[in-house]
């Protein structure tokens, strides 16, 4: 009898998680959209670098608020993963935009990617290498000997460029550490010296409670080199699109260009509403939390804040810079990121200009110059 | 987790050692002997015994706990290590939170808003999508795994072409695979039916379930011996005939230890190919969710972890009662003691 029950158990279950599978609340696997145009929308989908989180606050906005949709654009938003590389995705036609960093972009273009930089959102580079006070590492001279902390994986090189200009050979004069997703390697001890990024992981560690004090760690109790200040910072997030479909497809350019408006919009926004971009944020499913999220908004703000050109104008100098240190310094395996100067359409300025020439009729402030960032009080564990 | 993987290819072939050759030479006759011992032992047991064996896992998790805070208590605060090599975990509060606070953590919100769920509903439904996906890649992985056991089992060259394929296809590493199927996955369309990423995370489930099945199967299918096989010819049973009455009852044996083995790999791939994706909504997601803000407290890390192992258990037990329900089929003459028709007289 049990046996007998046990089986009509077992095929019930199985019909239930097959059924639960193929049908499924797709509430969660699958955001709306897809590949069919709704009331006349353009369907465009756009590939992130990683999950949901305020670093992409500005396309999230625009999508909220309605600012894709008031462009024609039915906009769908890819979230990346441990092993997607959007530029690929970008390349391989799955996705129309996609949001990368300059130097990784240019190595994949290197490799065939066909793929343009149409809007440089981030003006500034937020990647630091963080260390504790009593270390007594104010700049990357004082790496010498140290453990140096770094993700590899073309996160590096900012990093590299800096010990070089210092005068170190990254190779042999530091010992270099491969970084895990958190900060306690650093917290612990085992590195000297950690790459964060200034929205993410330098937040973490201020989240972290100093077991000497019982309170969480203070921006004083850290020194921090920023590659901005040291001169080896590269672009990072910049709006791509596919530099094929910007040659033949008049109607791609369009998109290009409403695309870039409505998201540069949205980064107007959550420039002068920090907290209601946060709230945005945590309900498209960030886990991260509040204070967190806070803290990232309000540093991503400081990355593209305020923007001299206007949002998303490439500055030739800093696109110079990038593609020097890209092709003049060294990883740890004695690679370069670029053998050579980008070829073909590797960035332009017609679209986003064009956008900007919008927006300024509108009466939106592309520039920010007005721009002070708020003060974000972390909680423990970001919560 | 992805470091997992790598072991599913050594772990595969084991099937076809430990439950393999002696059945294999004796024949069909004896795999009524073998279910019999395959079946778990407390199938028929008395309550007593089912007592028992619930107390002893209560037992063995309450040792584990109290071997963890032990070791919390009197560990080393800087860890071990042997010729530099990191050996023996810190012990403490970030990379060992106290067992209660992993237990506590489970209801505390995951994010301090007002439509926030708590960790250990964020964690049940995160299970609860990966074993949908690792449910939908194992279906598949089996179906495809006992077809490619059939065709190699009816044709010998089939089996001399494929099965070095079959095995050199475990030996690709998962992680490079994932992105490749995401990929792909963009591209296809069926029908009305929109490729959806959950469904690539499937394919990647399938791809190392099929693998245990296929193997397993096939030696399953190849057990019975000479004079089983002589009987069947002796009735002029057709190849087909064979495959029902004889192939298929005999290689049930075989194909339970695989489908447990499929099952496990069918759930490994689906948080591996989560992680590698990220697909929103699983176990795989969720562990980098919370590693990502594990630098303040890492017992949401381990809610995560215990969430894929959960995952694991319940799997495996659904696999018991399919391997019950089969089992007792076998038994009770659900489809194999018939005598086969006389042919032609």
């Amino acid at each position: 009898m049990n046996r007998r029950l046990a089986g009509g158990v077992a095929a019930g279950l199985a019909a239930a998680l097959v059924l639960a599978a193929c049908g499924g609340d797709d509430e969660e696997s699958s955001p709306s959209g897809g590949s069919t145009a709704q009331g006349g929308l353009t369907p465009v989908k756009l590939q992130l670098q990683w999950f949901t989180q305020a670093q992409f606050a500005g396309y999230i906005a625009a999508r909220d608020l309605g600012y894709y949709e008031d462009a024609g654009l039915d906009v769908e938003i890819l979230e990346g993963g441990t092993d997607i590389v959007p530029q690929t995705v970008l390349a391989q036609g799955e996705a129309d935009f996609a949001i990368a960093w300059v130097p990784k972009a240019l190595a994949s273009r290197e490799q065939g990617a066909a793929i343009t930089d149409i809007a440089q959102i981030f003006q500034r580079s937020g990647t630091l290498q963080v260390s504790f006070a009593d270390s007594g590492i104010t700049g990357p001279a004082d790496l010498k000997g140290k453990k140096v902390g770094n993700w590899g994986f073309g996160n590096e090189y900012e990093l590299f460029a800096g010990m070089t200009q210092a005068g170190l050979d990254p190779a042999s004069d530091v010992e270099l550490v491969q970084q895990q997703f958190d900060m306690n390697a650093l917290l612990a001890g085992d590195i000297d010296a950690a790459q964060a990024m200034s929205y993410n992981e330098y937040a973490q560690v201020l989240e972290a409670v100093n077991p000497d004090t019982g309170e969480l760690y203070q921006p004083e109790d850290f020194t921090v080199i920023d590659w901005n200040d040291v001169g080896t910072a590269m672009l990072q997030d910049a709006i791509w699109a596919s530099e094929e479909r910007l040659e033949s497809d008049p109607a791609y350019r369009e998109t290009a260009v409403k695309f870039v408006e409505a998201s540069i919009r949205g980064w107007v926004h959550c420039r002068d509403n920090p907290q209601e971009c946060r709230d945005l944020v945590v309900a498209s499913g960030s886990r991260l939390g509040n204070s967190h999220q806070l803290w990232q908004m309000n540093e991503i703000n400081k990355l593209v804040w305020p923007s001299p050109d206007g949002i998303g104008v490439i500055d030739q100098a800093a696109w110079d810079q990038t593609v020097e240190i890209a092709k003049g310094t060294k990883n740890a395996d004695g690679a370069t990121v670029l053998t050579g100067d980008p070829e073909g359409l590797a960035f332009t300025n017609d679209y986003v200009e064009q956008a900007l020439e919008n927006l300024r009729a509108d009466g939106v402030d592309v520039v920010g110059d007005g721009f002070t960032p708020i003060e974000v009080v972390l909680e423990e564990g970001g919560v | 987790m992805t470091r997992a993987t790598p072991t599913s290819p050594t772990t595969g072939p084991d099937i076809v050692a430990s439950g393999g050759p002696a059945s294999a030479a004796t024949g069909g006759a004896s795999a009524r002997h073998d279910v019999a011992a395959a079946a778990p032992a407390w199938a028929g047991s008395p309550w007593r015994e089912r007592l028992r064996r619930v107390l002893l896992a209560v037992a063995a998790l309450v040792l584990l706990c109290a071997v963890w805070e032990l070791y919390r208590a009197v560990g080393p605060t800087d860890g071990g290590r042997l010729f530099g090599v990191p050996v023996l975990p810190r012990a403490t509060d970030t990379a060992m939170p106290h067992t209660w606070d992993i237990v506590a953590q489970l209801g505390e919100k995951e994010v301090r808003t007002a439509g926030s769920d708590t960790v250990g509903v964020a964690v049940a439904k995160a299970m609860w999508f990966s074993l949908r996906v690792a449910f939908a890649g194992l279906v598949v992985g089996v179906v495809v795994g006992v077809l490619l056991a059939v065709a190699m089992a009816r044709l010998r060259i089939v089996e001399r072409g494929l099965l070095p394929y079959v095995i050199a296809s475990q030996t690709v590493p998962l992680v490079a695979l994932a992105p490749l199927v995401a990929g792909w996955g963009g591209k296809l369309q069926l029908g009305s039916l929109e490729w959806e990423r959950w469904m690539s995370v499937s394919m990647i489930a399938a791809y190392l379930a099929f693998f245990p099945v296929a193997v397993g199967m096939l030696r399953g299918l190849q057990s019975p011996g000479p004079n089983a096989v002589e009987l069947m010819r002796s009735y002029a049973a057709s190849w087909w005939q064979t495959l029902l009455r004889l192939r298929l009852p005999a290689s049930v044996p075989f194909l339970l230890p695989a489908l447990r083995l499929a099952a496990a790999s069918a759930v490994i791939g689906a948080i591996v190919a989560e992680i590698s994706t990220g697909t929103r909504g699983g176990i795989g997601r969720l562990i980098i969710d919370y590693s990502q803000s594990a630098s303040s407290d890492a017992s949401r890390l381990y809610d995560a972890v215990l969430g894929a192992a959960v995952a694991g258990l319940l799997f495996a037990g659904l696999i018991s009662l399919v391997e019950l329900a089969l089992t007792w089929r076998r038994r009770h003459g659900g489809g194999r003691a018939r005598p086969i028709r006389k042919v032609g007289t």
